[in-house]
């Protein structure tokens, strides 16, 4: 058969600027979109602010009635609020919108990702970044601040060490959990309803001090959805508090290897899930 | 290695479906053998449900195939998207790959970052897109407000900006007017003259057909009952155009060369509906034989739909 | 949409039959049912945990409960968060902005009472997949103290009723607010916040400190989740149980009268400026 010089491969420019330029690119213009609807932005902040304190009320107003619950002061709770809230926050910021799924795939937007020469992973969840919850990341910033102030912190190297190694570690695992949550809802598209037990449960459940809950409660959420090494964990080691489940009082520590294993299962979750989309069985 | 810009053999695709408590397969693709070469423009028809749409979703490596081969710019859809992204554009008429809340300007400087084209490329491409386009006048309209019209030569301008070798175009006319069905066409015509840019496009317009494919595969339930000339599809079928023409003064009946058939007529000779093949007789041959017998005083032409056409061959199949 | 067709001339059915389409509406989405279930006894364990936990830290009883009846009140108010709308979105709230609303003005209804009585039907379906699962599931998984008495469950059914209703009527005024907002969903936000706080969702009112309970009782939201909680569990039982149904009734009368007067303009609005 004779070839056809058309059908040549052309030669193409190598791609111009950096591998991150893209998604650079899409995300500074998300940004800059947000802010330029100025009244709406200023709602949304508020209405996100709003939705914050509530969280923060539920949980204080717990204490007007008692001094301590499992083991945890108001001061102590302040910072596990703080630090859950504050991960959340950010983790819904940036990643929040992979918990829509369904709405990618009803409007044809993940469609459009497989059109475009990178990972569909990271394309979702660059397409999109949501501004206003910085209003809740700021209160879980100043519950932490608070926290941190009025606990009898013995500060030195090792505690500001912990403190990062929780902020990074409990942000990373809380991404996962929304990834996880969109490769389960390739499946679930009319029950996307199901994820919100461990998304939003999940951000619940970190805020609580692990020593209330039964065994169930630690297998679930201490272990598979690692949401007691967020906040509880960290701020028990900080305090020198009771663990759960016979941990050691170091356990803080761990915050890393749980990140690493929320990772783990949502990238398996979302590798099946693009495996069913594309009808490759899984 | 051929030289095949797409290449499928036996490329079959089912789809389990629930109806109720019980499951049913349904066969979407059914042992397609499909050859385009680079250049080519083919028109794939088809009713509603034949699987044009599933054979575009394997073609760009959205759907994996239940069985059978697919290559497109020799890539392997699925394990090498990636790299097919780069060559090929498409288009869903349904989809939209612009940012609706962003000026229709600021999608393409986003589409060109994300092919990573170099500014100078980009901005060159750019200004061709923008001026056979004719978008120049919305540029800094938000998407969202843009007219149908307008928003399907945008969308076509963004699958087209990274210059791919195959653009594929899923329903690239539909709901559009006649005027902006027009100009699309030209500048498809056009880009393909000038870039040799393979074309495959599914259409329920046979205009899109004749002013832009030189090849037409009709599918009926998954498999390829045509594959050929539009001209041979029309002869098989006897696809003809109507031409009504309103009359001055009342006509019983009208002379017709041949290739031209009487359909009716209406108010008593006012008004009447010939039917003409393209092929063996030209509009303006029809025309000059009415008006030997009467003043014209309006016409109009229809074109068979595909449906029309794709009905028929089925009939004739079954 | 539906048909309306009258059965007898009375003037109650055609409400009637919209709650029934509004029930059958929901019996569609059955995985959709099982999903919520699954986020409310998850939401319900971790509630339990934590207020469990408090009522123990307060010496076994917390401003009026104890295990048992905070046990009931996290599983009765898990069970009608499906019921209630407390998230204020609305079908009528997408008609209103899309315009299709005109189409309901036309029919020989109610538009405000049609649809109030389809939401109704959508919560009183959702007692079904959602609310008595997990009611049981408590139940039967954690324990909880409950009335022994008929009392309190007949008193109980209409005050959940009445919950619903009011919900219903509430959200529906957030969906009005359309007829003069271009974007209704700052309000629904704002009204989601509100109303899951002061409703009683979180945490019970009572445990609230008194300038915080005196507002949310001074507003309709505990008559949608918190009283008929209270109702039903037998927390509150003999003449103020009935004070807590005739306020759930006072407040229904208030947003009712409110829903209609907003429509009434917003149909004014509508023929004025056109839809």
């Amino acid at each position: 058969m004779a070839e056809s010089p058309l059908a040549q491969p052309v030669a193409r420019p190598a791609p111009h600027g950096g591998v991150l330029a893209p998604y650079r690119a899409v995300l500074a213009s998300r940004i800059r979109s947000q802010a330029s609807y100025r009244t709406s932005f200023g709602l949304d902040l508020g209405s996100s602010l709003l939705v914050g304190l509530t969280e923060l009320a539920e949980v204080a107003v717990l204490f007007t009635s008692v001094s301590a619950i499992g083991g945890f002061d108001l001061a102590a709770m302040l910072l596990v609020f703080g630090l859950a809230d504050l991960c959340f926050s950010l983790a819904d910021m940036v990643v929040g919108h992979c918990d829509n799924l369904p709405e990618y795939v009803r409007t044809g937007r993940l469609d459009v990702f497989y059109l475009r020469p990178q990972p569909l992973l990271l394309q979702l969840v660059t397409s999109d970044i949501s501004l206003r919850r910085l209003a809740r990341a700021a209160v879980g910033l100043v519950a932490l601040v608070v926290g941190l102030v009025v606990n009898d912190l013995a500060w030195g190297a090792g505690a500001v060490g912990l403190l990062a190694v929780a902020l990074v570690s409990g942000t990373v695992t809380f991404a996962a959990l929304f990834v996880w949550a969109g490769g389960l809802q390739f499946f679930l598209v009319n029950g996307s309803e199901m994820t919100n037990a461990f998304v939003y449960g999940g951000r619940y459940a970190a805020t609580q001090p692990g020593t209330v809950w039964g065994r169930p409660l630690v297998v679930v959420f201490g272990f598979f959805f690692p949401m007691a090494f967020t906040a509880y964990l960290p701020a028990a080691t900080l305090l020198g508090l009771d663990t759960f489940a016979g941990l050691p009082d170091w356990a803080g520590w761990l915050a890393p290897v749980a990140a690493v294993w929320a990772w783990v299962a949502a990238g398996l979750s979302w590798r099946t899930g693009v495996r069913h989309y594309q009808g490759a069985g899984g | 290695m051929t030289s095949h810009i797409i290449e499928t053999d036996g490329l079959t695709r089912t789809f389990r479906v629930r109806e109720g408590v019980r499951r049913r397969t349904v066969v979407a693709v059914d042992d397609l053998s499909l050859r385009v070469e680079a250049g080519e423009a083919v028109g794939y028809i088809g009713a509603n449900g034949a699987g044009k749409s599933t054979t575009i979703k394997m073609l760009c490596g959205i759907l994996v195939p239940t069985s059978g081969e697919v290559r497109t710019c020799r890539l392997r859809p699925v394990a090498e998207r990636r790299r097919l992204a780069r060559e090929i554009g498409v288009v869903f008429g349904q989809r939209s790959q612009l940012w609706w809340d962003l000026p229709t300007g600021e999608s393409f400087a986003l589409l060109a970052a994300i092919h990573r084209l170099s500014p100078a490329d980009a901005a060159a491409r750019r200004e061709e897109l923008v001026e056979r386009l004719e978008l120049g006048e919305f540029l800094t309209t938000p998407v969202r407000q843009l007219s149908l019209g307008q928003r399907m030569r945008a969308e076509v301008a963004a699958a087209l900006l990274h210059r791919p070798r195959l653009v594929i175009l899923d329903e690239p006319t539909i709901g559009l007017d006649v005027l902006s069905k027009q100009r699309l066409r030209e500048f498809l015509v056009t880009e393909r003259r000038d870039h040799g840019t393979t074309l495959l496009l599914t259409t329920h317009d046979m205009g899109d057909v004749e002013r832009l494919c030189d090849r037409v595969v009709l599918v009926d339930r998954g498999r390829t009952v045509h594959d050929g000339s539009l001209g041979a599809l029309s002869r098989t079928v006897g696809a003809q155009r109507v031409m009504t023409v309103d009359l001055a003064s009342s006509v019983p009946s009208l002379a017709l060369p041949d290739g031209a058939t009487h359909l009716g007529e209406e108010g008593h000779g006012l008004r009447h509906r010939i039917g003409f093949d393209p092929d063996r007789v030209t509009a303006a041959a029809v025309l000059a034989a009415v008006s030997a017998d009467a003043e014209v005083l309006d016409l109009s032409i229809e074109e068979p739909d595909v449906e029309d056409v794709v009905r028929r061959v089925y009939r004739s199949r079954r | 949409m539906l048909s309306v067709r009258p059965l007898s001339p009375s003037v109650g059915t055609p409400y009637l039959r919209l709650v029934v389409a509004g029930f059958r509406q929901q019996a569609a989405y059955r995985l959709a049912a099982l999903a919520g279930l699954v986020a409310n006894t998850t939401f319900g364990f971790l509630k339990v945990a934590l207020l469990l936990a408090t009522v123990q830290a307060a010496g076994g009883e917390l401003d009026g409960y104890d295990v048992g009846t905070m046990s009931a009140y996290v599983w009765l108010s898990q069970g009608l968060l499906g019921s209630v709308n407390l998230y204020g979105r609305s079908e009528m709230a997408e008609r209103i902005r899309t315009g299709d609303v005109v189409v309901d003005f036309l029919r020989p209804l109610d538009v405000h009472a049609g649809a109030v009585a389809m939401e109704v039907g959508r919560g009183l379906f959702a007692l079904l997949p959602r609310g008595v699962p997990s009611v049981l599931v408590g139940a039967l998984v954690v324990g909880m103290t409950m009335p022994t008495t008929p009392g309190p469950y007949l008193l109980g059914a209409v005050s959940v009723l009445l919950g619903i209703t009011v919900s219903a009527a509430t959200a529906y005024l957030v969906a009005a607010t359309g007829f003069w907002l271009v974007e209704t969903r700052g309000v629904a936000l704002l009204y989601m916040v509100v109303a899951g706080f002061l409703a009683g969702l979180y945490v019970p009112i009572a445990i609230f400190p008194a300038p915080l309970f005196w507002l949310a009782s001074a507003s309709p939201f505990p008559s949608m989740l918190m009283y008929p909680v209270d109702v039903l569990s037998g927390r509150v039982d003999g003449l103020a149980s009935v004070g807590l149904v005739a306020a759930q009734v006072g407040w229904l009368v208030v947003v009712g009268a409110l829903g209609q007067l907003m429509t009434r303009r917003g149909r004014h609005r509508l023929e004025v400026q056109g839809g």
